[in-house]
């Protein structure tokens, strides 16, 4: 998703010259040397306030700002800018990070932010996608480039095997008469093992802000029971989730990253063990009903 | 030095319905003592450094210390771009005036602030934008300023040193200095300034001809003028 996202943003300032790249020190710094397109490439150097003061600023001359960087850098670190100097101002931007909840699991804590997603749906005006695909990942960008509203692109090292139409709808793969699984981004590759062999239905979103109420509503159509799979911290999608559902009665779960803090460090694969996000911890909370 | 202009005091170079202007916003406006430190280079600029028409080429005032802005919004008022009646109800619920001025609220206001240590770095991106973007030609300068307590917040020394690398010749930093930093700046505020390439200039707030000359002097790259104030308090 990465490199997708490398290749995509290189052809959107190429074609695009309100398009801008704001960078710090991570990333494709050198990005179009040498051509037109270096000057939109703006690297900060490793001030992350200044960042997002930028991006602003870039915002206001009249550019579409795209800006990059880890995900606790990008949105942790320098989240009153992102709340004053682009929300407040009235000033939109698209935020594109890496390294998820814990792609860098062997970078300890420092590098991984599960409550990201959290964090930017705590401020108004923004949309979040959570790519679960390289294709995902280029559709978001092409289509963030010729918007003008403020969103967060979320990649991440995980992906599923095939990639849908990014255009927010929650989506159903798989049908079945027990309870349904909302799977999110990256989260699906897990669930699709999970749910084989069982009487479940299976949907997939790549946008989980805002969610697609009235797909999930028609999905939870004469079920009492579902299971919402997310990537991020545990429960972040459950005001979008409730808000879909209200008035219903169904028992809603949110299967996510654990808010403790685990000092571990190994490979993506056993964080997503440990939080019970993999095939067999998905399948052991659809067995708990 | 006093400046003479029609209708303008002896004793402090400001128009009379400028100071009428602010007597009706302050009353027991609880940042008086920053809000009048702000009041003569504020004059200043909206009186004879500030381009504002035509709007896609003005230059820019982004009031980065929004702290006591009842000098900010009478000298709006006085310019007319703000109507002067919204002056007497200050912070009222339906009133467009906060103790921090908001940029969706009053017209002529280019940022909302109140938040120490945003504007600068907003201006540094905005003086870089206005280079890079279509229509860049004819865009005006970015003016910033900022209070030398403000500069406590180290995203403003993130700013300096961006806006010094990247020679923004558009960007012009007020600092005003009433002695408030609780530490302290020894040595100087334009000494932090300088060493990222930035010239600087000083003045006294009440010389109002000095101030002008200060905020106009020619440079290549970024310029700061260091004003000094009367101490906050006194």
């Amino acid at each position: 998703m990465r490199q997708r996202f490398y290749d995509t943003i290189a052809d959107v300032l190429a074609t695009d010259p309100q398009a801008a790249l704001v960078l710090a020190d991570i990333g494709p710094v050198g990005l179009g040397r040498g051509t037109a397109v270096a000057q939109r490439v703006v690297n900060v150097g490793i001030r992350e306030q200044a960042m997002i003061g930028v991006a602003s600023g870039l915002a206001m001359a009249g550019l579409r700002p795209f800006v990059h960087s880890y995900a606790p850098f990008l949105i942790e670190r320098p989240y009153e800018q992102i709340k004053l100097d682009l929300s407040h101002q009235g000033q939109a931007a698209v935020l594109v990070s890496i390294g998820a909840s814990f792609d860098a699991a062997s970078e300890g804590r420092t590098h991984q932010s599960p409550a990201d997603v959290a964090l930017i749906g705590a401020l108004p005006g923004w949309s979040a996608h959570t790519p679960g695909h390289p294709d995902e990942v280029e559709a978001l960008v092409r289509a963030a480039a010729a918007s003008h509203d403020s969103q967060y692109l979320r990649l991440s090292s995980q992906a599923n095997p095939e990639s849908f139409p990014t255009d927010g709808a929650v989506r159903v793969l798989r049908d079945g008469r027990g309870p349904a699984v909302l799977a999110i981004g990256p989260a699906l590759a897990q669930a699709l093992l999970a749910v084989e062999g069982l009487d479940v239905a299976l949907a997939y979103t790549s946008t989980p802000l805002p969610l697609d109420a009235a797909g999930l509503a028609r999905l939870m159509a004469g079920r009492k029971r579902l299971l919402v799979v997310e990537p991020y911290l545990e429960g972040t999608t459950a005001p979008e989730v409730m808000a879909a559902l209200a008035g219903r009665s169904a028992r809603v779960e949110f299967a996510g990253v654990r808010r403790a803090e685990v000092r571990r460090y190994g490979g993506p694969a056993d964080h997503v063990r440990l939080h019970g996000l993999d095939a067999h911890g998905i399948r052991r909370r659809l067995a708990g009903g | 030095m006093v400046v003479r202009m029609p209708s303008t005091t002896v004793t402090t170079g400001l128009p009379q319905r400028l100071l009428r202007n602010l007597s009706r916003v302050t009353g027991d406006e609880k940042h008086d003592a920053a809000a009048h430190s702000t009041l003569d280079v504020l004059w200043v600029l909206y009186s004879r450094v500030l381009r504002l028409t035509p709007e896609s080429g003005r230059d820019r005032f982004l009031l980065s210390k929004g702290h006591g802005p009842a000098s900010y919004y009478a000298v709006l008022a006085t310019i007319g771009v703000i109507p002067e009646e919204w002056l007497d109800d200050l912070a009222g619920f339906s009133s467009p005036l906060g103790h921090h001025p908001d940029r969706m609220l009053v017209p002529g206001v280019e940022i909302s602030s109140g938040s120490l240590g945003h504007g600068l770095p907003i201006a540094v991106g905005l003086a870089h934008g206005v280079a890079l973007a279509p229509r860049a030609a004819g865009s005006g300068d970015v003016h910033v300023l900022v209070g030398d307590a403000e500069l406590d917040e180290g995203s403003n020394h993130e700013a300096i040193a961006l806006a010094g690398r990247w020679r923004l010749d558009r960007l012009r930093c007020v600092v005003v200095d009433n002695d408030s930093a609780s530490l302290g700046w020894p040595g100087g505020i334009a000494r932090r300034f300088e060493v990222e390439g930035w010239s600087s200039a000083h003045a006294d707030a009440a010389d109002h001809g000095a101030l002008h000359r200060a905020l106009t002097q020619p440079a290549t790259g970024p310029h700061v003028t260091v004003v000094r104030t009367a101490r906050k308090g006194s």
